[in-house]
């Protein structure tokens, strides 16, 4: 059971097919094919500036691929019909790199926001609802405050709490972890494992913390800038013993060399 | 095939209740009342709740926002509550909820204040607003000032942007408003002076009115719903980004390097917009003097050059400037006062537009009592 368990079923959910991406002329990232699985959590490295974020935009649907396609579980998101599109955006839940919080909505009103729009729970469910997510993330209490009343290691927790507030089948996360302490982001490792654990969620997150892509990925890709294209993918901790690629030797040990063991 | 949610509550031996959660605990559905738990307390002899896990339980947050309430109920009445019956994974996420406590003093409470207060609070904010208002003046004059000392910072490529937005860019909506303005005041104006066939003093007509105010008020209300209304937006988006704190700490005064700009500008181009407003008016007023009264090119002209004298044409000017200064005032104010949220950008501009058309009346009546004091 546990993390190999759910993992290991291969039932593809997202699978992306030779996909290029550019702004304009200018291209990004070129070919690159890979699969999430039911179940895994899929970490997207890469140096800052690869495009990391905007291939999370690609998978969301949020921008067209320059080439090549996004399949959710074998529909073809641009392909597919408006309602066939809103019924997979509907399914995932996405927290932006900045938050993206709604400035002039309170914490409460921001989570409860896509419960009103997609639930016909009662208000006083809502409620009930807003208050578990928020105390998920570690908010307890911070219903009423405006997000500019907030530090930015709470918005981002905030906008996590927003992000899984329908309990999506697929949650996406832009650095997750960045601007929290090491013990807000390890209580942040263990709730996504949580998440995957207990709601069966398929998550893809992009980070830059070593720790928890080791804590808690089992699938993975890495961009690079350079090459324009992904040039490893797989379970982190094997690229880690078994990558020969330097660049990506070099990210997953932080530069430190370490002799062979 | 999923079912309602289910509860089936019973005694068990000695003082516990047993409370049996099957069927589909999941969004959309409608949740069992916990106040039926409730009534089994009532009594008081039950000392222990266990909650299990019944047939075919499938569930999500909504299942743990039910055992949140169960579990509230519970401590309420000081009885003792055991999950250890429940899906792992949701005893794990309440774990994981209740990991970080409630910080003291976060939660607030709203409390719903008395009409007098209101009334009070609002006299107060009054006067803060009034001094901010005057706060912002006094920055502004101490950042005039320094600039004519030629101590301040002045960016120059920001000046010339914002001296391009707001004169090249806003001629064509200046042009259609004054030529239609022009035409409608000698339109007006001809219907009644043709009774007593005075057709003639149209063009006098159009020719004071526009040079002498309209075409500087025509010009400032162009102005305010255009340039004042994009000041604050662009300033009330650099308060929200923290982009002005960011200046601030560079040692760059905002004052100098985003206000001055934009107020000179303004200042600069609104008289050289209100001649060419006066000029489209008076070829309003033109096209129904030919149009209509029959009137030729030449005579219209000259009329126009007999009644406009040139100190109506400086007291328009001196009308557009001030304007301009206002309106670039009202605009920036509203800008830099703007809270950090997307909607305080909209009520900042607004608020910038409001303010400016507003001071461009009141100010119109000062200069006009001014005017007739000195007797000009
Ligand atoms: N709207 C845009 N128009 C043009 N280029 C863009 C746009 N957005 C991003 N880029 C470029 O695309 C590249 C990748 O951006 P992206 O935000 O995906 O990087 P990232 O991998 O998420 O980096 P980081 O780890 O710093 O967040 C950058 O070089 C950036 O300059
Ligand atoms: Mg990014």
């Amino acid at each position: 059971m546990g993390a190999q368990g759910i993992g290991n079923n291969r039932e593809p959910v997202i699978a992306v097919a030779d996909l290029t991406m550019a702004y304009g002329s200018f291209v990004l990232q070129r070919d690159l094919t890979f699969t999430v699985n039911r179940g895994d959590i899929f970490i997207i490295m890469g140096g800052s500036g690869c495009g990391k974020s905007t291939l999370l935009r690609h998978m969301v649907g949020l921008k067209e691929p320059a080439r090549g396609r996004v399949l959710y579980e074998g529909v073809d998101f641009w392909e597919a019909d408006p309602a066939q599109r809103d019924a997979i955006m509907r399914r995932i839940g996405i927290l932006y790199q900045s938050g993206a919080l709604f400035s002039s909505m309170t914490l409460g009103q921001n989570v409860a926001l896509p419960l009103r729009e997609y639930t016909d729970q009662s208000e006083e469910e809502i409620q009930e609802l807003v208050s578990l997510k928020l105390a998920l993330v570690g908010l307890a209490g911070f219903e009423d405050y405006y997000p500019s009343e907030i530090s930015g290691g709470m918005k981002k927790r905030a906008g996590l709490a927003r992000a899984m507030a329908l309990d999506p089948d697929v949650l996406f996360f832009d650095e997750p972890s960045a601007g929290l302490d090491p013990i807000s982001a390890k209580l942040l490792d263990d709730l996504i494992l949580e998440l995957r654990e207990s709601l069966g969620a398929t998550i893809v997150v992009v980070t830059h913390e070593l720790a928890s892509i080791f804590a808690i990925g089992n699938n993975s890709v890495f961009l690079d800038a350079d090459a324009k294209t992904m040039i490893a993918s797989g379970d982190p901790k094997v690229l880690l013993a078994e990558c020969k690629d330097p660049t990506v030797h070099r990210f997953l040990t932080r530069g430190v060399e370490k002799a062979a063991p | 095939m999923p079912t309602e949610p289910r509860l089936e509550i019973s005694r068990t031996d000695g003082d516990s209740l047993l409370v049996l959660l099957s069927g589909n605990w999941r969004m959309g559905s409608r949740l069992p009342s916990s106040e039926e738990i409730r009534r089994h307390l009532q009594d008081g002899s039950v000392r222990r709740i266990i909650l299990k896990e019944g047939a075919e339980l499938e569930w999500d947050s909504v299942l743990l926002t039910f055992l949140n309430r169960v579990a509230a109920t519970c401590s309420e009445q000081g009885v003792a509550i055991s999950t250890e019956n429940l899906p792992d994974g949701a005893r794990r996420l309440l774990a994981l909820a209740s990991a970080v406590p409630e910080r003291k003093g976060a939660r607030r409470s709203a409390a719903k204040e008395g009409f007098l207060y209101l009334i009070g609070d609002n006299v107060l904010q009054f006067r803060q607003a009034a001094g901010e208002m005057l706060d912002f003046i006094g920055e502004v004059s101490i950042a005039v000032g320094r600039l004519i000392r030629g101590q301040a910072r002045f960016p120059r490529t920001e000046f010339m942007t914002v001296l391009q937005q707001c004169g090249a860019d806003t001629l064509p909506v200046v042009s259609l408003i004054s030529l239609l303005v022009g035409l409608i005041l000698a339109f007006v104006g001809a219907v009644q002076l043709r009774v007593f066939g005075a057709q003639i003093y149209v063009a006098s007509l159009v020719g004071i009115a526009i040079v002498r105010v309209m075409g500087a008020i025509m010009t400032g209300i162009i102005v305010a719903g255009r340039t004042g209304a994009a000041f604050a937006a662009e300033l009330g988006t650099m308060q929200v980004n923290e982009e002005i704190d960011a200046l601030q700490t560079m040692g760059i005064p905002p004052m100098e390097f985003l206000v001055l700009p934009r107020m000179l500008a303004l200042a600069l181009m609104m008289p050289l917009l209100c001649l060419y407003a006066d000029l489209m008016g008076i070829l309003g007023g033109l096209l129904v003097g030919i149009g209509m009264l029959n009137l030729n090119t030449l005579e219209y002209f000259n009329m126009t050059r007999e009644s406009v004298t040139l100190t109506n044409v400086w007291i328009g000017l001196v009308h557009s400037a001030v304007f301009g200064v206002l309106v670039a005032l009202a605009g920036c104010l509203r800008g830099i006062q703007c809270g950090r949220s997307a909607s305080a950008v909209g009520n900042a501009t607004t608020s910038a537009v409001v303010t400016g058309i507003v001071s461009i009346i009141v100010a119109t009546a000062i200069i006009t009592i001014i005017c007739d004091a000195l007797g000009i």
